[in-house]
């Protein structure tokens, strides 16, 4: 038997039990834009990894790179995971679509799954949810708690997902104060700690009472409770720690169900690509829980409201709606559509100042 | 604009907070640099100060403590560096960045278990009498005791520099350290001090905003204050108090360019967020007079 007979073999061989092994367990891949510390954005991604894990058991192995920077490092890591044998590779930030795209034009066997962009192909789907209805609970609440009629927004860039974050708030705390204002701050950052601190400060200097957050730290949590008595909201994350005041309530990101749902879908053959974008009802946008602090009156108004936007029944930006500059946009009873939605440009009447270009 | 919103007083009094943080730091680098070390790790020192404090004081409950684990803790591994650049004759600016990249996994490493925990509290102190002053109280004497720890740094940076002995050697090893090694003063001894120096206020500056500023610890959460705190040490010509006025300069505008957001400022938000950068390079550079220590960066080994 010559050398290259063994190894020849030795290669069979290796093949054969790596075969096998593909065949038993599903390599599920995930690419994170931050570190899984965070306590925002990446820390609730990660959370959803380790539900598949949870889920799947040993049928199915996760792997992770986190802090991967947007641009052609990402490329590297994807091309990386597909190689050592991932079958679903989920990449978790805006900045990874062109990425996402290339890389899944090279294995075409590996599906992808791009966050937040609107990039498709046969094997790259793409899932965001519907922030902005948890935006309209917090509206609500934020409507119905302030005495000095100020909130305060610590927006992060002005782009769509945070725009419409700040246009549902707007809409349903003017509907339920009609003599609310909204300061806008723009960070210009997902995650500062300090600026955010300082943002928080400012806002509560200049009479806010409430302060809402698109940003991912909990710096205005800790301003808003030395100063005693401003309500803050979680973001992202539950941030149950600042409870039960100043943060009274919360957004959470749940991606679990999705990429549990999604995981299977690979397992079982019948992944397809697919445009994802989904709110309250299927549990993707959860509402943490509206403490103690909220008067009961109001507590049940915007449960009635989560219950509503669950079933289906209303939608938050239900017309009649007019733009910042007085222009129609939606007729009584008209709902905004999908494609108005996802490219939000503009505030709707009511609010002052100008969005940044 | 509505700017009868914007409270002087508070904006005046939230100025001396914001900038606490890059002052630490930089009043630490300062000594440092002027010393002939260039140690461009201060935001990884600043980071392993942040956690190392949060660590500390949310085990013995005592922020004070947690200072003083901060401040040890970015002396440890400004130690690091000075073994590497002092005995084993590393590049600084090298040995610097990898002490930024080191002290950033470090951090997050240490900190796995303590993100979402909050500090315990760090009162402000509301000093009798000088706290009472109209206007003047609220400003300047009515902070927490780190923004006061600061100031004392400043003065006693420069006190010692001016004044003492010690600091005219200090200076002497910065400036030329071969002429320093010739009258008989250890060069390495000098630097090895002023690096731990460094680090440890590098340390303290970070500590500030995982327990006072923010306050809780995050991954990441010094977010470059350690690099503005470079830059503030070079454009403020290797001075403490033009230190001072650059870091507060930086903090005020800061602050100012929030306050004129939420006021509905005419000016658009990109050019007001460049402000701080912009005024502090401007105003600094403007002033700017002096040179940098003569043996800035270079390596010294008695045998050379």
């Amino acid at each position: 038997m010559t050398i290259k007979t063994i190894l020849a073999g030795a290669t069979l061989a290796l093949g054969l039990a790596t075969g096998v092994a593909a065949q038993d367990t599903t390599t599920v891949g995930f690419v994170y834009v931050g570190p899984v510390g965070d306590g925002g954005w990446t820390y609730e991604h990660d959370k959803g990894r380790l539900a598949v894990e949870e889920h799947f058991g040993d049928a199915v192995d996760t792997v992770f790179v986190e802090s991967v920077p947007e641009g052609p490092d990402a490329e590297r890591v994807m091309t990386q995971m597909a190689l050592n044998g991932a079958d679903l590779i989920f990449t978790t930030s805006f900045g990874y679509m062109d990425q996402t795209v290339a890389v899944a034009e090279k294995f075409p066997d590996v599906k992808f799954e791009h966050a937040t962009g609107y990039k498709r192909a046969d094997n790259v789907s793409t899932y965001s949810a519907r922030f902005y209805e948890g935006r309209a609970v917090q509206g609500h609440i934020a409507g119905e708690m302030t005495e000095s009629n100020i909130i305060g927004y610590i927006a992060s860039f002005p782009i769509p997902e945070v725009i419409r974050g700040i246009n549902s708030a707007y809409i349903h705390a003017k509907e339920v104060n009609p003599d609310v204002e909204f300061k806008i701050v723009w960070a210009y950052t997902w995650f500062d700690p300090a600026k955010e601190a300082e943002a928080a400060s400012v806002l509560i200097e200049q009479g806010a009472d409430v302060i809402l957050q698109h940003t991912d730290s909990t710096a205005p949590q800790a301003a808003a409770q030395s100063a005693g008595n401003v309500v803050t909201f979680g973001q992202a994350s539950d941030m149950a720690e600042f409870g039960p005041f100043p943060r009274v309530s919360s957004i959470i990101d749940n991606w679990a169900p999705y990429y549990i749902a999604r995981t299977q879908a690979v397992i079982d053959g019948t992944w397809e690509s697919t445009d994802t974008w989904d709110g309250i009802a299927p549990g993707m946008v959860e509402i943490g829980e509206i403490t103690e602090a909220v008067p009961a009156e109001v507590k049940a108004s915007a449960e009635a409201m989560i219950e509503a936007m669950r079933s289906g029944e209303y939608n938050p930006f239900t017309g009649p709606l007019n733009k910042q500059d007085g222009s129609a946009w939606l007729a009584e009873g008209e709902v905004a559509d999908d494609g108005t939605l996802a490219g939000m440009d503009f505030y709707v009447e009511g609010l002052a100042g100008e969005i940044p270009q | 604009m509505d700017l009868s919103a914007i409270n002087p007083v508070l904006l005046l009094a939230s100025l001396m907070v914001a900038a606490t943080p890059i002052l630490l730091a930089a009043i630490g680098e300062l000594v440092v640099e002027r010393a002939g070390v260039l140690n461009l790790g201060v935001e990884g020192m600043m980071i392993t100060g942040a956690v190392c404090g949060f660590v500390v004081a949310v085990n013995s409950g005592s922020p004070w403590l947690g200072f003083l684990g901060a401040a040890a803790g970015g002396a440890g591994l400004a130690l690091i560096f000075g073994g590497l650049t002092q005995f084993l004759l590393s590049n600084q600016v090298a040995t610097g960045l990898a002490l930024t990249l080191f002290g950033l996994g470090l951090s997050a490493l240490v900190g796995q278990g303590y993100i979402g925990i909050k500090a315990p509290a760090f009162p402000d102190w509301h000093i009798p009498l000088l706290g009472d002053i109209p206007i003047i109280g609220p400003i300047i004497f009515q902070h927490d005791p780190m923004v006061y720890v600061g100031l004392i740094f400043v003065a006693g940076v420069w006190a010692f520099l001016t004044y003492s002995r010690l600091g005219l050697v200090l200076r002497a090893v910065g400036e030329n350290h071969e002429a320093a090694h010739a009258l008989g003063y250890d060069v390495i001894k000098v630097r090895l001090a002023a690096i731990i120096f460094g680090g440890a206020c590098a340390g303290l500056g970070g500590a500030y905003l995982s327990l006072v500023r923010v306050p809780q610890w995050t991954e990441g959460m010094t977010a470059g204050a350690g690099w503005i705190a470079l830059a503030i040490v070079v454009f403020a010509s290797w001075r403490p108090w033009r230190l001072l006025l650059g870091a507060y300069l930086f903090g005020g505008i800061t602050v100012l360019q929030l306050n004129l957001q939420a006021a509905g400022s005419a000016l658009p938000v990109e050019y007001l967020s460049m402000t701080p950068y912009l005024a502090t390079i401007a105003v600094l550079v403007i002033m700017r007079s002096g040179r940098a220590p003569g043996a800035l960066g270079q390596i010294f080994h008695a045998s050379r």
